[in-house]
C-alpha cells in the first residue's frame, strides 16, 4: 500500500493541509507571469478566490466587475473575442450557478477560451449554509458542449491545473474548495487536463473520486486493504473530457465501482462514470455524493460526515459492490 | 478595404432598398423568422456597412477592422442581407437561411459564418461582450478600433444589459458605440406597456453614457451620430435610434405582431411590389 511515489503517505498524521483555492490563487499569478495575455476579473470576492494575488502583481490587468456574475462571464467572452486568455472567478454558487446561459450561448456555442473559476463548491463551505454550498455546477457544466471540468484534488494540483488552463484553447470550468484540503500530490504528480490519475492500484474494486473526495477515497483504500480488498483508487481531476480509456480499463480489471464527490450525484461524477459503465463495461456501482436535496449549515467536517462524504462511507460501499459481483 | 468608396445618401438608399427586399425573400423562402425588426434596421444597417464600419468583406478577420456585434440575434436577417449586399458571400446563399446545413442560422453563430464577431439570440449579453473587447483594446492601447453594437428596445428588460451599462460607464468606455433599435415594440406588445423603458435617455444618461437621439430611419442621420460618437473621448455612446418595426412596407409598420413571423407567398409579393416603387421609382418586375 502507499507505494505510489508519487504522492503523499495520507495515513501520516501531520499530513499539511491548504485550501485548494490557494493553489488557484498561485498559479493564476504564475500564469501572468508567463503570459501576458493572461488577464482576471472577479466579482467582488478578489480576497475570497485568491484573485487578489493576481491583482496586486498585475493591476493593470485586474478587472474588477462588481457583483453581477452575468457580466463577469460575458465580459470574460468580450475579453477572449479581444485576445485576451481570461481567468473570471466568483463562488460556484453563483457562477456558474447564476449565470448558465451567457457560458452556453456566449462562451461554448461561441467557443470562446474564458476559464471559469467557481470557488467555495461542495458542502465543506460550512456555516454559510445551502444558499452558498455549490452541489450543481459539475452537472451544469459537464452538459455543456465544449466545456472542460476540472475539480482538483488540492492546493498543489489547483496550481497546476491552473497553468494548464491558461494554455488549453477550449473554455474551462475548475471548481475550487473553500476549507484547507490535506496536500496528497507533490510536485511531481503529473498533471494533464483530460487525464485520469491512477494514485493506487489494486483488482478487487476501483474508487474514482474528484476534488476534496480523493483524499478520503485513499483512506478508504488502506482501510480496504487491512479488510482484504485490494482497491484501485483513480484520481479523475478533468470529469470532462473523460478519459474513458483509463476508467473502462480500470472497471474490466475490477469488476466494481465506487464514485466519491463533494456535489450531486444526478448529473456529477456519479452520474458521468454510471453512464459510461451502462454503455461499456455494466458493473456493480455505488455513488458517494450528495443524494438530490440540498446542504445545511454546520462545521466543515462535521457536514461531511453527516452527508456521507468520507472515508467510512467510501469503504462500505466499496464492501457493497465487491459483495455483488 | 472598404470606405475607398463614398456613397452618395441616395446611393445608400438603394441600398436599403435591396437589403429590405432580400429580407421578404430569405423570410418567405424559410418560412419562420422575424419580419418588423430587421426591416426597421435597414438603414441602420446599410449606413454600417456601407459607410461607418471601417471592414473587409473578402477579409472578414483583418486585425485593424472594427468591430460590429448584434445582440438581438432574432434580427440577423438584415445583417446577412447586408453582408451580401457587401460581398461577404454571394446572395443566393440567403435564400439557404434557416435550412438544415446553412451558415445563415436563424440566430447568428460566429463559428459557422466568417464576420460575424459573436453568436447570439438570448438576450441582453452584447453590451457585455462589447464591454469586455473595449476592455482588451483598452489594455493593449489599441485606439484606432471601434467596437459598435446594435441592441434591441426590448431586450434592455435583461438585467445583464444594465450590469453592462454600469460597467462601460464606470470604465468610460468611449471606443464603444452602441445604437438601440427603438421600435417600441416587443413580442407581447408595445414596450411601454409591456415593461415602460421611459424616461429611457436619462436612464443611460444616469449609467454614464454619453446619449443621442436620433431618426433611425434616416441614414445621414446614422452616420452623423456615429460620427458624433467617434468624437465622444471620456464616456460610451448610446445611439437611442427611434425607427418603424417593419419600415419600408405599409401592412408591416409598427404592427408588434410583426415581430416575429415570416410572410405568407401573398404578402411577400405585395411587399416586394411596395419596396420596388421607391418612391416612385418603378424597378423591374421581371428579375
Amino acid at each position: 500500500m502507499n507505494n505510489n511515489k508519487l504522492i503523499v503517505d495520507v495515513t501520516k498524521e501531520e499530513i499539511q493541509k491548504a485550501p485548494i483555492r490557494k493553489g488557484f490563487g498561485i498559479g493564476l499569478k504564475k500564469a501572468g507571469e508567463q503570459n501576458s495575455n493572461v488577464v482576471a476579473a472577479c466579482a467582488d470576492l478578489t480576497e475570497s478566490t485568491q484573485m487578489f494575488l493576481f491583482k496586486e502583481a498585475f493591476p493593470e490587468r485586474f478587472v474588477e466587475i462588481g457583483v453581477a456574475e452575468q457580466n463577469l462571464v460575458t465580459i470574460g467572452s468580450g475579453l477572449a473575442a479581444g485576445g485576451k486568455i481570461p481567468f473570471v472567478s466568483s463562488y460556484a454558487a453563483f457562477s456558474p450557478g447564476r449565470n448558465w446561459e451567457q457560458i452556453r450561448t456566449t462562451i461554448c456555442l461561441n467557443d470562446r477560451p474564458v476559464k471559469i473559476v467557481g470557488s467555495h463548491a461542495g458542502v465543506s463551505v460550512g456555516p454559510d449554509g445551502a444558499t452558498h454550498q455549490m452541489l450543481e455546477d459539475i452537472a451544469l457544466m459537464r452538459v455543456l458542449p465544449n466545456m472542460v471540468v476540472i475539480a482538483p484534488c488540492d492546493s498543489i494540483e489547483a496550481e497546476k491545473a491552473t497553468l494548464a488552463m491558461a494554455n488549453d484553447p477550449r473554455p474551462n470550468y475548475m471548481r475550487l474548495a473553500r476549507e484547507a484540503t490535506p496536500i496528497i500530490t507533490i510536485e511531481s504528480t503529473p498533471f494533464e487536463i483530460g487525464k485520469a490519475q491512477i494514485f493506487e492500484s489494486g483488482s478487487d474494486v476501483t474508487i474514482i473520486a474528484t476534488g476534496t473526495m480523493t483524499y478520503y477515497a485513499l483512506l478508504a483504500a488502506n482501510q480496504l486493504y487491512k479488510d482484504g480488498i485490494e482497491a484501485e483508487v483513480i484520481h479523475l481531476a478533468t470529469i470532462k473530457p473523460l478519459d474513458s480509456q483509463t476508467i473502462i480499463k480500470s472497471l474490466q480489471k475490477t469488476g466494481a465501482v465506487v464514485t466519491a464527490e463533494e456535489g450531486q450525484i444526478i448529473g456529477g461524477l456519479g452520474g458521468a462514470i454510471a453512464e459510461l459503465a451502462a454503455e461499456n463495461c455494466p458493473v456493480p456501482i455505488r455513488r458517494i455524493g450528495i443524494k438530490d436535496r440540498f446542504g445545511e449549515s454546520g462545521q466543515p467536517e462535521e457536514l461531511l460526515h453527516y452527508f456521507g462524504l468520507d472515508n467510512d462511507h467510501i469503504r462500505l460501499a466499496a464492501h457493497e459492490v465487491v459483495n455483488k459481483k | 478595404m472598404i470606405n475607398n468608396k463614398k456613397y452618395s445618401i441616395e446611393q445608400l438608399e438603394l441600398i436599403t432598398n435591396n437589403i429590405r427586399q432580400d429580407i421578404i425573400k430569405m423570410l418567405l423562402k424559410a418560412g419562420s423568422g422575424h419580419t418588423a425588426g430587421p426591416l426597421g434596421l435597414a438603414d441602420i444597417f446599410s449606413a454600417l456597412y456601407f459607410d461607418i464600419l471601417k471592414h473587409d468583406p473578402k477579409n472578414p478577420e483583418w486585425a485593424d477592422r472594427d468591430i460590429l456585434l448584434l445582440s438581438n440575434g432574432h434580427c440577423v436577417p438584415v445583417r446577412y442581407a447586408a453582408m451580401a449586399e457587401a460581398g461577404y458571400f454571394d446572395k443566393k446563399e440567403l435564400m439557404t437561411l434557416r435550412q438544415l446545413g446553412t451558415r445563415l442560422q436563424g440566430h447568428p453563430e460566429r463559428l459557422r459564418l466568417p464576420g460575424l464577431e459573436s453568436t447570439s439570440g438570448p438576450l441582453g449579453s452584447g453590451l457585455s461582450q462589447a464591454c469586455g473587447i473595449a476592455l482588451a483594446h483598452k489594455m493593449d492601447n489599441i485606439l484606432h478600433r471601434w467596437i459598435y453594437i446594435v441592441m434591441g428596445d426590448g431586450e434592455t428588460d435583461e438585467g445583464n444589459v444594465w450590469e453592462a451599462a454600469m460597467f462601460a460607464g464606470n470604465n468610460h468606455l468611449s471606443k464603444i458605440i452602441a445604437i438601440i433599435d427603438r421600435n417600441n415594440i416587443q413580442i407581447d406588445g408595445p414596450t411601454e406597456i409591456v415593461m415602460p423603458l421611459e424616461d429611457y435617455k436619462a436612464k443611460w444618461e444616469a449609467f454614464g453614457w454619453y446619449v443621442i437621439e436620433i431618426d433611425g430611419n434616416n441614414i445621414e442621420d446614422v452616420i452623423d451620430a456615429c460620427a458624433m460618437g467617434r468624437a465622444i473621448s471620456e464616456k460610451p455612446v448610446m445611439i437611442l435610434a427611434y425607427t418603424i418595426p417593419g419600415k419600408g412596407v405599409d401592412f408591416i409598420e409598427s404592427d408588434f405582431h410583426w415581430h416575429g413571423i415570416p410572410p405568407d407567398h401573398q404578402q411577400a409579393i405585395k411587399a416586394i411590389a411596395e419596396l420596388r416603387t421607391l418612391n416612385g421609382r418603378i424597378r423591374s418586375e421581371h428579375e
